[in-house]
């Protein structure tokens, strides 16, 4: 259940990258200076990096560390 | 001449980097040399691998792009990337680290090799990936001849600038391997961070504040579309998102990921990937775009709004030469390097030049892995390392570093610069239809040597016939493609200003799906690797 979440979770952002809805316009002008098709794509690179934090934590192929480093190859602290 | 001080002192401290690495090399050992023996950290591992990907095009490009198309630059080629890179590492780049953790791989092909139990078809994929790197390794030495001539207003001819981004290069590879690379690499990574923050306060700071620019530009018909996407088809934007896919095949990038010393190093890389890239290409496309409003202050931004102007009135009636000079001086690659001398001062313009010297000499990284490949795929799989030992295989890619770089130089000498930027095109799109390759590799038991072989014969064929294509039909001007091919009224080829579009795609998307479909149709009709082959990949 939860692998399939997050694959459902990495299609829709790949889906939102394809942003129509902001196609033609600039505005509004977010801060008064970034146009919103931009700002929004700035939005979605902190998005990817919060997806990523998520695979990462319910994601992480453990089988493989534990076969290559043994049981004490979690990183310990670093984790 | 101030500003091409700093740059030197800056080129100084990566020469001492890479001989502080070779007094911490230990000895002539292969890994060593190669994988700086599998040891970096996760701070190292993180910059070196982000630094590793960010060439020119990070800055010089992307802000060069951005003054061309607009805002559109970061969503095509940042966002996407943020997205399909870090997946790609943590799907793909942690797999292939634990392989080379458990049976001492190398490079990519040796796993190629290993998996499918082939010899001269890996050979083949190692002839081809070789063929479509070098063109970054020639382009690197081009972009730090110009810039390092630039930068010193002329003083430092091309010539020469190239010769010593070549000398400084090579020294560190040379010496340092791998772990110099590496931390030459986080080092570089650093200042373009750096670069980022400074430059956007002081060209903000010199242009008044960016508030006026932006309103400007929108409420003017000539510009207003810089601050969308309404030039760019949707489909185009969509093929974009398969270009990333090139990362992860890329030998450079797969040979990175076997430096880890330990699988959680992966973590922080995969999570900050991303930010990293928000941080370094957002400032840059916003330059690029806002250097649009400083054409009343800076005669160089001027003339290229200007030829951009002939093009687009012009550019039909003019010949196919006529109108590539017209591109060309409308290009925008250096418009970063014209804000940075109008609008700072000149010890900080020294300082951010640096930056950008550091994104130009990205082509360590692909030197090395050239290097590392010829060693061990060429020399030590054909004997060499058996009759010669260890230590002759190290000198052996160390001697190879040597004459890479000379040949590049040469190369760059005599050579225009617009071929290999088109070539370089050409290697995005053929690295990205060969990832099939590698996810078959690790995740499909019934993948086949013959599938391999079959997807990459395609890719070679495919990248040879668009690089054909658009030698024999030269761009359109700005507008509308020129139809080549459209059966039953359907648009099947076209060439774009940019490039060639099929059935409105760029060619990379046809060439991932008809790559990947070769390798499953062409892997269920051919035998299969050995079971006890197939178990050692596929063991729970």
């Amino acid at each position: 259940m939860k692998r399939a979440l997050l694959v459902l979770a990495v299609a829709a952002l790949y889906v939102l990258h394809q942003d129509i809805w902001f196609w033609r316009t600039p505005r509004p002008l977010v801060f008064g200076v970034i146009p919103v098709g931009l700002f929004y794509h700035g939005c979605f690179s902190v998005a990817a990096s919060l997806l990523m934090w998520l695979l990462v934590r319910h994601a992480w192929p453990h089988h493989i560390e534990r076969e290559v480093e043994g049981a004490g190859g979690e990183g310990g602290a670093e984790r | 001449m101030i500003p091409a001080i700093f740059v030197f002192i800056y080129l100084a401290a990566v020469v001492y980097i890479g001989v502080f690495a070779f007094r911490r090399s230990e000895g002539a050992k292969a890994e060593d040399f190669f994988l700086a023996n599998r040891s970096l950290g996760s701070f190292v591992f993180l910059f070196s691998l982000f630094g590793t990907n960010m060439t020119a095009v990070a800055i010089l490009g992307s802000s060069g792009h951005a003054f061309t198309n607009g805002i559109v630059t970061y969503g095509l080629m940042a966002s996407s990337s943020g997205l399909v890179i870090p997946l790609t590492i943590f799907l793909i780049g942690t797999r292939v680290w634990a392989l080379g953790k458990k049976y001492g791989f190398i490079t990519p092909v040796q796993i190629f090799r290993d998996r499918w139990e082939c010899s001269h078809i890996g050979t083949v994929i190692f002839a081809l990936q070789a063929v479509l790197l070098v063109p970054y390794i020639i382009i690197g030495i081009m972009g730090g001849g110009t810039t390092l001539s630039a930068i010193s207003g002329g003083f430092v001819p091309f010539w020469l600038g190239g010769a010593v981004v070549a000398m400084v290069v090579m020294s560190y590879v040379f010496f340092g391997g791998m772990r110099g690379t590496a931390w030459v690499n986080t080092f570089q990574t650093i200042l373009f961070l750096v670069f980022g923050v400074i430059a956007i306060g002081v060209i903000g700071s010199g242009m008044g504040g960016f508030g006026g620019a932006v309103e400007a530009l929108g409420s003017q018909p000539a510009t207003s579309w810089l601050l969308t996407r309404e030039r760019i088809s949707p489909y185009y934007f969509f093929s974009y998102t398969f270009i990333p896919l090139s990362a992860i095949a890329f030998p450079h990038i797969l040979i990175f990921c076997l430096t880890a010393k330990k699988m959680v190093q992966f973590k922080k890389t995969v999570i900050f990937y991303p930010l990293c890239i928000l941080l370094i290409w957002f400032p840059c496309v916003f330059l690029g775009v806002m250097a649009n409003r400083t054409a009343g202050e800076i005669p160089a931004i001027r003339a290229k709004q200007e030829a951009r102007r002939v093009l687009a009135t012009q550019g039909k009636t003019m010949e196919p030469e006529q109108r590539d000079e017209v591109r060309e001086q409308a290009a925008g690659d250096d418009v970063i390097l014209h804000l940075l001398h109008h609008y700072a001062p000149l010890w900080l313009a020294g300082i951010l030049g640096a930056g950008i010297m550091a994104a130009v000499m990205a082509s360590d990284s692909q030197i090395l892995a050239l290097s590392t490949m010829f060693a061990e795929d060429f020399f030590a799989f054909y004997g060499g390392r058996r009759r010669f030992g260890e230590r002759a295989q190290v000198q052996t890619g160390r001697l190879f570093v040597i004459v890479l770089t000379v040949l590049a130089y040469v190369v760059a000498l005599r050579a225009p610069e617009t071929i290999f930027e088109i070539a370089i095109q050409y290697a995005f799109s053929g690295f990205a239809a060969m990832s099939p390759l590698m996810i078959a590799a690790l995740f499909w038991r019934g993948s086949t040597k013959w599938g391999a072989l079959a997807s990459t014969v395609w890719v070679a064929a495919a990248v040879a016939a668009v690089a054909v294509f658009q030698q024999t039909y030269p761009a359109p001007p700005p507008g509308p493609p020129a139809v080549v091919w459209s059966p039953g009224g359907t648009e099947v080829l076209a060439r774009t200003p940019s490039g060639t579009s099929v059935f409105g795609f760029m060619p990379v998307v046809p060439m991932v799906v008809v790559s990947a479909l070769l390798m499953l149709v062409v892997s269920k009709l051919t035998p299969k690797p050995s079971a006890a082959t197939v178990e050692k990949y596929f063991s729970k």
